[in-house]
């Protein structure tokens, strides 16, 4: 194992809140004038090591690191790496570190990252592992809860669908727990509940309502933020379970009627058909500027570990 | 009555709740032991109705405390020389490296043979004891 000073962001609470908003203004900054920061990575090389499909996320990374100037390796898919081969993490992130300077992985196993940190001399970012958390998911949320609602704190927040396996309610929970939430709402079926120890382990740190419901009409006129997520097909071990829930919660805006009007309809992408399209044209739906703000956040993220341009030292 | 006699040097294992004798053999991997090992079930005990001992001759270098996943009331007695040199409790550890696997089937530590699972206490009661694993962060329970 290395032991270094190197930061790298596992797990939302590897950063302190100050850190977390910190980050949140700088992407703000940076979405408002991108220009301002075209050049800060000169030089710095990313690997981005997607052990595990993503569209999304890989592209926000690869347009992150080119807005910022700087440049971009890796592979998108587990085949056409030495994993294939039986390489360990631990092996393939020695090497890695001496190809990159800063290092950004999603993996199908629950803790992937974390192990690669303990070997890497280099940043090293979550980008997805399994069901259990997305941390830059989670920046990319706050940044579009500052942006649409104003401020990060005290709102009833509702999450909406697969809550079990769905690592960006993992991570955001946590991380509106951390930031005084006043409510949270947790709408699934009862097979895809929130994990128990999740929710204990918010319910012994933080003194906040937890309301469990089957039906998002029951509670739709609490919401201040609605965050919908798909049933995802690669967490089930048999396609039987998965076409059993896949159809369980559709969002349409018959339900929304009694909606806040400034309630906002975030969603991580991609949807399958967990809202319909109708919702798109609806004001409340925030879910594509909430892509395109995940940009900018990581833009800042990487000069965060990179410790270049704003937080360039000395 | 069924006899075995005493041990010179080694280690008797005291107070296991009955029927849990061979998950300590187990845990502690006695099979893989080259000395003599004595497994004795359902011996009866004033305190306890009936209990487990494990006798092992000439090897006292086990991590104890990791019984207390299976029975924490197990007394370790140390013998040398035909005398009980030191006797205690195992304690309830506050980590636990690569001596448990994690019981979540999507973690890494299922997977990748160069990581140790590792897991921290997380909580304990009467009835339970509740450890968290370092990757997947995946509560395990066991019943005291």
């Amino acid at each position: 194992m290395i032991h270094s000073n190197v930061r790298h962001l596992i797990e939302p609470e590897d950063f302190t809140k100050e850190e977390i908003l910190n980050l949140v203004e700088l992407g703000e900054k940076m979405y408002n004038n991108p220009q301002a920061y075209s050049d800060v990575c000169n030089g710095k090389i990313l690997a981005s090591l997607f052990y595990e499909p993503s569209t999304r996320t890989k592209f926000s990374f690869d347009s992150a690191m080119l807005r910022l100037g700087g440049n971009i390796i890796g592979f998108a898919d587990a085949n056409t790496s030495s994993a294939k081969k039986g390489e360990s993490i631990a092996d393939t992130i020695r090497v890695m570190g001496y190809y990159a300077d800063i290092l950004v992985m999603r993996h199908p196993k629950e803790g992937a990252p974390k192990l690669a940190s303990m070997y890497s001399e280099v940043p090293v970012i979550n980008a997805g592992d399994g069901g259990h958390q997305h941390p830059t998911q989670t920046l990319t949320d706050l940044l579009t809860i500052q942006v649409y609602k104003g401020q990060l704190e005290n709102h009833t927040i509702a999450f909406c669908g697969d809550l079990k396996y769905g690592r960006t309610v993992h991570s955001l929970i946590r991380t509106m727990a951390r930031f005084n939430a006043k409510k949270f709402i947790l709408v699934s079926p009862e097979e895809l509940k929130l994990p128990s120890s999740l929710k204990r382990q918010i319910q012994d740190q933080y003194d906040i309502e937890i309301q469990e419901v089957r039906y998002l009409e029951e509670v739709v006129d609490q919401i201040d933020i609605l965050y919908m997520t798909r049933i995802q097909k690669e967490r089930f071990f048999n396609e039987e379970d998965y076409l059993k829930l896949r159809d369980s919660y559709i969002l349409t805006n018959d339900k929304l009627e009694n909606a806040k009007e400034d309630m906002i309809i975030m969603h991580p992408l991609p949807r399958v058909n967990e809202i319909a399209y109708e919702v798109d044209d609806n004001k409340r739906a925030v879910y594509f500027e909430q892509s395109k703000l995940g940009v900018y956040v990581r833009m800042a993220l990487i000069t965060k570990l990179l410790e270049v341009g704003p937080y360039a030292r000395g | 009555m069924l006899e075995v006699k005493g041990i010179e040097n080694g280690v008797v294992l005291d107070h296991i709740k009955a029927g849990k004798g061979l998950e300590v053999f187990h845990m502690l991997k006695l099979n893989k032991v080259d000395t003599s090992v004595v497994l004795v079930m359902n011996v009866s005990s004033k305190d306890m109705g009936k209990k487990d001992i494990i006798k092992i001759e000439n090897k006292v270098d086990f991590d104890f405390n990791i019984l207390s996943l299976i029975d924490t009331n197990i007394t370790v007695n140390i013998i040398k020389d035909d005398k009980r040199i030191e006797k205690f409790k195992v304690q309830v550890p506050a980590e636990i490296v690569g001596q448990i696997q994690c019981k979540n089937p999507r973690c890494i530590t299922n997977f990748d043979d160069y990581v140790r699972p590792t897991f921290h206490k997380y909580a304990e009661n009467e009835k339970v004891l509740e450890y968290v694993c370092s990757f997947c962060e995946e509560i395990t329970k066991f019943e005291k």
